[in-house]
């Protein structure tokens, strides 16, 4: 399940976090960030084993289905409506290295940007066949893929005219719990990317480009679907080979 | 010049959004036939050892309103201080306890709720015992990057008296905020996001 250099699980802290490649908590243009972003500055601890550790899932809780959106929700016979693609990509840590048995869950919504839940009031219809949620676990080499319909943009009441550009959202478990993570993959070439507030929290022009999938021909299926090519990273972590010795390395 | 470092950056975090059910408690919302049961939605089961608890609690937002669209996973030891991980090489942890789970709040009244053991205590960095804790993460709307932060139990004074993360916090009417109210067996965690009763977030 885990990094194992000779089989043995790795017990190092985790890279810190550069705060300033991520979005900070509060930022106004995305309104909602107002009043659910701390004020205070955060502790800072270098990771214990709370922190290091994780927990892991076995590939025996996927169904058959779990990774194909076009089908895992459609009466039998039918499918989703929609421009079919192949979503599919590695999870790595900051060292480069893959990072097996990584559970990666997906949601998303529909062709038309409806979203299957019971506070959206958008107009576009839910598709009957198109429920917008998937996961799997990735293999020996950090890979893992799904299929499912490219989603629509979407409106939402943030300024008068606001919508989101297409987007799948992801949520990632590393080998620890400092690992954990939320993101969204966007589509190539969508000019919606550059006028979205969500996407503009991030302040850094290469960290939104890190988050834009890539059309990827080669991939690509004929006369079935597209693929997009969308590669994660996650927090690196130290040799262990000071680890637990109270002079540290 | 020097040799590149070679390392990868880090994919930026974006928010979870108001429809992050739909993805990890999609029965929650009303999305059955797709999974079983939603994953971290039961953390015990009659085998699992230890003191059963109950840890309930609200996420608050900085004008004092209960989130309804957050989303709460909790990481802890189980009750001997063991951690059901691969990167746990004390011991192995109890076999009918994961650790992990994971808890919306809920649409009416912003309440989260965990049915799970007492933790054990488990070691710092450098070997100290730091008291029995639960790790929270809470991600929604309008958070940007997941919020780390710890529970700790207001029956183990003389633990938290003691504990190592407990005692780097400056100002010391904050150490509360990390401490639950209630008693045995349901303790109860608010959350504050922002404001005069702030809780403490960590960067780990």
């Amino acid at each position: 399940m885990s990094n194992h250099d000779n089989g043995r699980p790795e017990t190092g802290a985790f890279f810190p976090r550069d705060r300033s490649w991520h979005p900070p908590a509060l930022s106004p243009g995305y309104k909602t960030s107002v009043l659910r972003s701390p004020r205070k500055a955060l502790l800072s601890l270098d990771g214990t084993i709370s922190e290091i550790t994780g927990p892991v899932f076995g590939h025996s809780m996927l169904g058959e289905l779990d990774n194909d959106l076009i089908r895992n929700f459609a009466k039998p016979g039918e499918s989703a409506i929609g421009e079919r693609i192949i979503v599919h990509g590695r999870v790595l840590d900051e060292r480069g290295r893959p990072v097996a048995g990584a559970l990666v869950e997906f949601w998303q919504a529909n062709a038309g940007g409806r979203y299957r839940h019971k506070k959206e009031s958008y107009l576009a219809p839910l598709d009957p066949n198109f429920g917008g949620c998937g996961r799997t676990i990735t293999d020996e080499n950090g890979y893992y893929y799904f299929r499912t319909i490219k989603p629509g943009p979407y409106p939402w009441p943030n300024g008068v005219n606001d919508w989101r550009p297409a987007h799948i959202h992801f949520s990632v478990f590393g080998h620890g719990f400092a690992q954990r993570l939320i993101t969204q993959m966007y589509f190539e070439g969508d000019p919606m990317i550059w006028k979205c507030p969500i996407v503009g929290t991030i302040p850094d022009r290469q960290a939104i480009e890190q988050l834009i999938a890539a059309l990827d021909w080669g991939n690509t299926v004929p006369m079935d679907a597209r693929a997009y090519k969308f590669d994660i990273v996650l927090r690196g972590r130290r040799s262990t080979f000071f680890e637990n010795r109270p002079e540290g390395n | 010049m020097v040799q590149d470092l070679g390392y990868l950056k880090e994919t930026a975090s974006q928010t979870a959004g108001p429809y992050v059910h739909i993805g990890l408690t999609p029965n929650f919302c009303g999305i059955s036939g797709i999974y079983e049961t939603d994953l971290g939605s039961s953390m015990v089961n009659d085998r699992t050892l230890g003191q059963r608890i109950t840890v309930t609690g609200r996420v608050i937002d900085g004008a004092g309103m209960p989130l309804k669209d957050a989303l709460v996973e909790i990481w802890q030891a189980d009750a001997a201080g063991l951690y059901h991980s691969p990167s746990e090489t004390r011991g192995s942890a109890d076999p009918n306890f994961a650790g992990w789970g994971r808890c919306p709040t809920s649409a009416e009244d912003g309440v989260f709720m965990f049915e799970t053991v007492k933790p054990g205590r488990v070691p710092f960095r450098d070997g100290r015992l730091m008291a029995p804790h639960i790790t929270f993460w809470i991600v929604a709307r309008g958070i940007n990057i997941g919020l780390h932060t710890r529970m700790y139990f207001p029956d183990e004074a003389a633990a938290n008296g003691e504990d190592p993360l407990l005692a780097k916090i400056e100002h010391r009417d904050r150490v509360e905020t990390l401490v639950a109210a209630g008693e045995s067996p349901v303790y109860v965690f608010d959350i504050h996001l922002q404001g005069e009763k702030e809780t403490v977030f960590l960067d780990i």
